[in-house]
């Protein structure tokens, strides 16, 4: 009885998360002009229409990019801060460590108008660059966290001894500290691009012309449901879930 | 490939606390040196210092003729071997191996001839592939070996290399480090806190206690003219009688006022110092020989220990004469 109730419980919860998105891929095929019951039929219509939409094709260009150069800022960064503050006592090493953390507790809105005021102050132009730094502001705590918590004595003393074999500082970094935390980089790497990939409200803010697929699809929505959306959607989904089992195959699996 | 070590006057200072205390040492090429003491003594601090992980508050280090200030590790003549190994866990036991020498600028298959070599040389042969999770904790030790002796440098430091192995693995790999050592002719200077280890595998041995040291010599004289309380009783169990006016507590003896100090093994039935009658008090059987305790008739109060011969009837009560075949008398 228990059993049961328990497995209606996990079946319950999953249907809660993933109902929406089940609904929106279903009506994605949708033949019809509008993405409500009844179901009409199967067409790859929607499909063929977005991926033929050069302003969403450049949107999701410009979606992927930021999202892979933004990551890849954050992590830099992320990665150097959280080497340097394992291995040396710095005194404020503790304000340094929650000054860096801090971002995540802010509201994207907060940061997202913080970041427009300094833009608009000092004339920087309004572009998928400034948004790409709004993202490395959201994703470096992250990738500063991650890094960091994986840090340990293990990781110390490999450094220790390839810097007694005759590394450099960089080829330290290089070849021995990042590849010894290649599972918490990569984890951190593709947490930021999904939620660089998803970010909406500094995208909205911060870019003009050229805009990331979340912009998109909002002034999409603004001219009413199209099947359109949903299948636009469903592609924007398809991306996140081949990102996680991505991570799940490569970086959870390996761990010996 | 191989060079002297001369330190002269080595202080080392945490903040207050003081790790090494005037410290000179000369260390000769090739030379095998031990350096022993227990936890804090500042051994790993000396170590260290040699190394370049730390700069030394006061005096110099000279590693053959230069002076080893404001040098770095990677600049340094010397390679370490480290406690917990520390090997590169994503690469293969080659790429280990030949770390070093691909710091050095040597082409890959030069270094990869060369890291099958030192591989060969720990008795890894053909095991370049491998990755240091596949291996016991022995042939890490092995390997960590190989990688640092793979760069030939003048001097290798061992940090309680053989520290997490377990007894019958140290005392084979003992073996093999001595072996290696004469092989290479490197000069090798280890830690470690087993005087048996220290024993086993030392031209010298480096008593220190305190952060200084207390004793340098070969390993029988430290063990048998040993110059301090501390180190007589560091290297091994001992008996120490104290001797005034040429009398310790059972009687006349010829010598100096001081400490008596007297190994349990060098009392037997034919040594030339008598200590006279004795009664057994307890006696355990170890195997090798009999650890028993004794009190000279003429004091009571004075309990000796003793390893008999395993043919020794002990039962408690029997009396022996006893005396001592070495022994030396400390006056601190």
């Amino acid at each position: 009885m228990i059993r049961m109730l328990s497995w209606a419980y996990l079946v319950l919860a999953y249907a809660f998360i993933f109902l929406p998105v089940a609904v929106l891929v279903a009506f994605s095929f949708q033949n019809g002009r509008l993405p409500v019951p009844p179901f009409k039929g199967v067409t790859l219509d929607w499909y063929g229409k977005v991926l033929g939409n050069d302003d969403l094709t450049a949107a999701l260009l410009n979606s992927f990019l930021v999202a892979v150069v933004s990551s890849l800022v954050a992590l830099i960064l992320g990665f150097l801060a959280a080497h340097a503050l394992a291995r040396v006592r710095l005194p404020g090493s503790a304000l340094m460590r929650g000054v860096l953390i801090a971002p995540m507790t802010v509201s994207t809105l907060i940061i997202a108008l913080g970041l427009l005021n300094l833009f608009t102050l000092t004339g920087v132009r309004l572009s998928l660059w400034a948004t790409g730094i709004g993202h490395v502001v959201i994703n470096l705590p992250l990738c500063f966290a991650i890094p960091y918590a994986a840090m340990g004595d293990h990781q110390r003393n490999a450094e220790r001894a390839a810097r007694d074999l005759g590394a450099p500082e960089w080829k330290v970094l290089t070849l021995i500290s990042a590849p010894m935390l290649a599972a918490p980089l990569a984890a951190a790497f593709f947490l930021s691009v999904t939620f660089s990939w998803d970010e909406f409200i500094i995208a909205f803010l911060l870019t003009r012309f050229d805009v990331t697929l979340p912009v998109e699809i909002w002034s999409m929505l603004k001219s009413g449901l199209s099947p359109a959306t949903n299948a636009v959607g469903s592609l924007v989904f398809l991306v996140s879930v081949t990102l996680v089992i991505l991570l799940e195959l490569t970086v959870f699996r390996k761990r010996p | 490939m191989t060079a002297a070590v001369s330190i002269s006057n080595v202080s080392q200072r945490y903040g207050q606390a003081t790790a090494l205390t005037q410290v000179s040492l000369e260390i000769e090429a090739g030379e095998f040196v031990v350096l022993l003491g227990p936890s804090g003594c500042g051994k790993t601090t000396l170590l260290n210092l040699i190394g370049g992980f730390t700069e030394p508050t006061e005096g110099h280090i000279l590693i053959g003729t230069r002076d080893m200030a404001g040098v770095a590790p990677k600049d340094r003549p010397t390679t370490t071997v480290f406690q917990d190994y520390a090997l590169f866990p994503h690469m293969t036991l080659r790429d280990n191996v030949a770390f070093g020498l691909r710091m050095r600028g040597m082409d890959r298959a030069k270094r990869s001839a060369k890291a099958e070599a030192m591989l060969a040389l720990v008795g890894l042969e053909g095991r370049g592939d491998r990755r240091p999770h596949e291996l016991s904790g022995g042939q890490r030790q092995r390997v960590a070996l190989a990688r640092a002796l793979a760069v030939e440098p003048d001097v290798l430091l061992l940090d309680e290399p053989l520290g997490a192995l377990d007894l019958k693995l140290r005392r084979q790999m003992q073996g093999e480090l001595k072996a290696i050592q004469r092989r290479v002719g490197t000069t090798f200077v280890h830690v470690t806190h087993d005087q048996e280890e220290a024993m086993a595998i030392a031209d010298r041995i480096v008593v220190m206690n305190a952060g200084r040291i207390e004793h340098v010599a070969p390993p029988r004289e430290v063990y048998l003219q040993p110059k301090t309380l501390f180190t007589a009783s560091f290297m091994g169990e001992i008996n120490r009688i104290p001797v005034q006016g040429g009398n310790a507590p059972f009687g006349p003896v010829p010598a100096p006022d001081g400490t008596l100090c007297i190994r349990p093994e060098a009392l037997s039935p034919h040594g030339s110092l008598r200590i006279g009658l004795c009664r057994i008090d307890d006696a355990a059987f170890f195997g090798t020989h009999i650890r028993a305790h004794v009190s000279p008739l003429t004091a009571p109060d004075l309990r000796l220990v003793v390893h008999l011969p395993q043919s020794q009837p002990v039962e408690p009560g029997r009396v022996l004469d006893l005396g001592a075949e070495t022994y030396v008398v400390l006056t601190e």
